[in-house]
């Protein structure tokens, strides 16, 4: 199991290093709207209830890591649905591997990848000013939540792909992603939403990932939030693998 | 035991379409089978299934001795599978996409590099083999799919419609590499829209038409059910043409003539016969201008069979089919 995951791994990174048109705009467009965000919302934290922080850069890294790693997503299911449509998924359901290995390898790659997307934005933070309150510790957190919930959405992106079988079908689906990111406290805190938004927020597990990758930024860690953002993290990734596993299995029943 | 058998072999898909019902095969280790049928016939469904790609519906099938349903990991062990399209990953090398497939079939990782240079080599891919697959013609593609088909040695092959859409040479170098391969001893399973692929290169043929396997057996058996050869013949400067029927008769039934041709005559012993029919003519002083043995084809077959044309055929007369005894 560990030599294809390995392999398929590799090559999935290998991959990805070799097509910037899926890779550039994961860096790219989060930058623009942490920029924007940044220079045009800045007065924010000065509104009652806001939290106190460094500065509104910091507040918004987490917004834009988030929405990084799910165009990490978009990405994933993207390249594993042209595999479907070319013909190349079917040479490695066709080779002799646990055809669960196809979704470890790809999701082994996601992990890898969300660390670097992660770290790109702690490093972009830090040259405009921020601050890591967690120090390196934080940091480290940081870097580990992410990379778990980028794996997550790498999984929702293989599971549409896998159940969509259609490249178009897949970026046509996941910018409802988004529009689930803007109903939770990615962007703004929980206490300062209207309802209903305050409460789908409640209930969104981005809520939770996002505080989870905010609070060593902003603050010393504080070990519930952190907890709570891996709890949703790891749970996102679970369901989402299994979800392909299905959706795998399921391919090889139907046509 | 049969390298590749299935058993009332079925598959039905939503809207109970059954695109492949109740096939049986039984070929033996070191045929080369061919899998002939019009797009749609029901080619691909087979070898999907035979590949562990697709579950049967119905029926059962057993590949290098272990059954394609119940045990699917062992047969994908013991195979080689080229589908239709070579889908190979643009993005990378020749090289990389080799070694890919070699650690996906468990080739122990000192014996990778080696494995896959010996293949490269092989299909000649060697100058290729560290472009990007992107930049590759059709047959490069082609001939990598079937490097990567090898990595493993298996004892049984699965090309999937192998040449179409190639040009004569690169076809031409696909068929060689199948007569090598047979010559190893592999079990070769070749689904072909082109009857003088089929003819060229096969043992046996199977004829699959809306699903079912309508005719089986070598080439030259299922041709001899729907006719015998006969020789088109054009003498110079018009000849005696009374004459010629006379001595013509000797050797077998007359025949309405084709097209640029005087006469035309069965004959049942087939190339062997030209050269008797040639000097009885010249005996009578009758000169031959020119002659044409024309021989049933597959594609008879497969209309004596199924009533149409096979789609595709005559298309391999431009990749290099060698015609039957032009002279």
């Amino acid at each position: 199991m560990i030599r294809p995951v390995r392999a398929l791994a590799g090559r999935a990174l290998r991959n990805a290093s070799r097509r910037p048109q899926f890779f550039v705009p994961m860096l790219v467009f989060p930058s623009l709207l942490l920029a924007a965000n940044t220079g045009g919302f800045s007065r924010t934290t000065q509104l009652p209830g806001f939290p106190k922080v460094h500065g509104f850069l910091d507040y918004q890294l987490a917004a834009a890591i988030t929405q990084s790693l799910l165009l990490g997503g978009v990405s994933v299911g993207i390249a594993v649905a042209l595999e479907i449509e070319s013909g190349f998924f079917d040479r490695l359901i066709a080779s002799p591997i646990p055809r669960t290995s196809i979704v470890f390898g790809r999701l082994a790659a996601t992990f890898c990848i969300a660390l670097l997307q992660v770290a790109f934005f702690l490093a972009l933070g830090l040259v405009f000013g921020a601050e890591v309150q967690g120090g390196v510790g934080g940091a480290l957190l940081v870097l580990l939540v992410g990379a778990i919930a980028g794996t997550g959405f790498g999984g929702i992106g293989m599971s549409l792909a896998l159940r969509a079988r259609n490249a178009s079908l897949v970026q046509g689906i996941f910018p409802f992603a988004f529009v689930i990111l803007f109903l939770s406290s990615a962007f703004f805190p929980m206490d300062l939403l209207q309802a209903p938004a305050d409460w789908v927020a409640a209930y969104n597990p981005l809520s939770y990932i996002a505080e989870g990758l905010r609070n060593p930024i902003i603050a010393p860690v504080d070990a519930g939030a952190v907890l709570d953002g891996l709890v949703a993290a790891l749970g996102v990734t679970a369901a989402m693998t299994g979800l392909s596993v299905f959706f795998l299995r399921g391919r090889l029943r139907e046509p | 035991m049969p390298a590749i058998e299935a058993v009332k072999l079925e598959r039905e898909f939503k809207g109970r379409i059954k695109a492949v019902d109740g096939v049986d095969l039984a070929i033996e280790a070191g045929e080369v089978y061919g899998f002939l049928g019009p797009n749609g016939a029901g080619k691909t469904t087979t070898v999907r299934m035979l590949v562990t790609l697709l579950r049967p519906t119905g029926g059962s099938a057993r590949v290098a001795g272990y059954d394609v349903a119940s045990e699917p990991d062992a047969v994908r062990r013991r195979i080689g599978v080229a589908l239709q399209e070579a889908a190979l990953d643009p993005l990378m090398t020749g090289t990389e996409l080799i070694e890919l497939q070699a650690k996906l079939h468990g080739i122990a990782p000192e014996k990778v590099t080696r494995r896959g240079e010996e293949l490269i080599e092989r299909v000649g891919l060697v100058e290729a083999r560290d472009r990007r697959v992107g930049t590759y013609s059709g047959g490069m593609r082609r001939r990598l799919d079937l490097a990567m088909a090898l990595i493993h040695e298996p004892g049984v092959l699965f090309l999937d419609e192998p040449t179409t859409g190639l040009d004569p040479v690169s076809r031409m170098t696909l068929w060689e590499e199948v007569r090598r391969l047979k010559h190893e001893g592999t079990t070769v399973f070749l689904t072909t829209q082109y009857l003088e692929e089929a003819d060229q290169l096969a043992d046996r043929v199977g004829i699959i038409s809306d699903g079912r396997l309508v005719a089986e057996g070598t080439p030259a058996v299922l041709k001899a059910q729907v006719g015998q050869p006969h020789l088109e013949i054009a003498l110079m400067d018009g000849g005696d043409r009374e004459r010629a029927v006379e001595v013509l008769a000797g050797f077998g039934a007359p025949r309405p003539p084709a097209e640029g041709f005087e006469l035309a005559v069965t004959v049942a012993e087939g190339a062997t016969e030209i050269a008797g029919i040639v000097r009885a003519l010249d005996d009578a002083n009758l000169i031959v201008a020119s002659l044409e043995l024309v021989e049933p084809t597959l594609d008879d077959v497969f209309v004596e069979k199924t009533g149409r044309h096979l789609e595709g055929a005559g298309e391999a007369d431009e990749a290099g089919g060698e015609p039957g005894g032009s002279a």
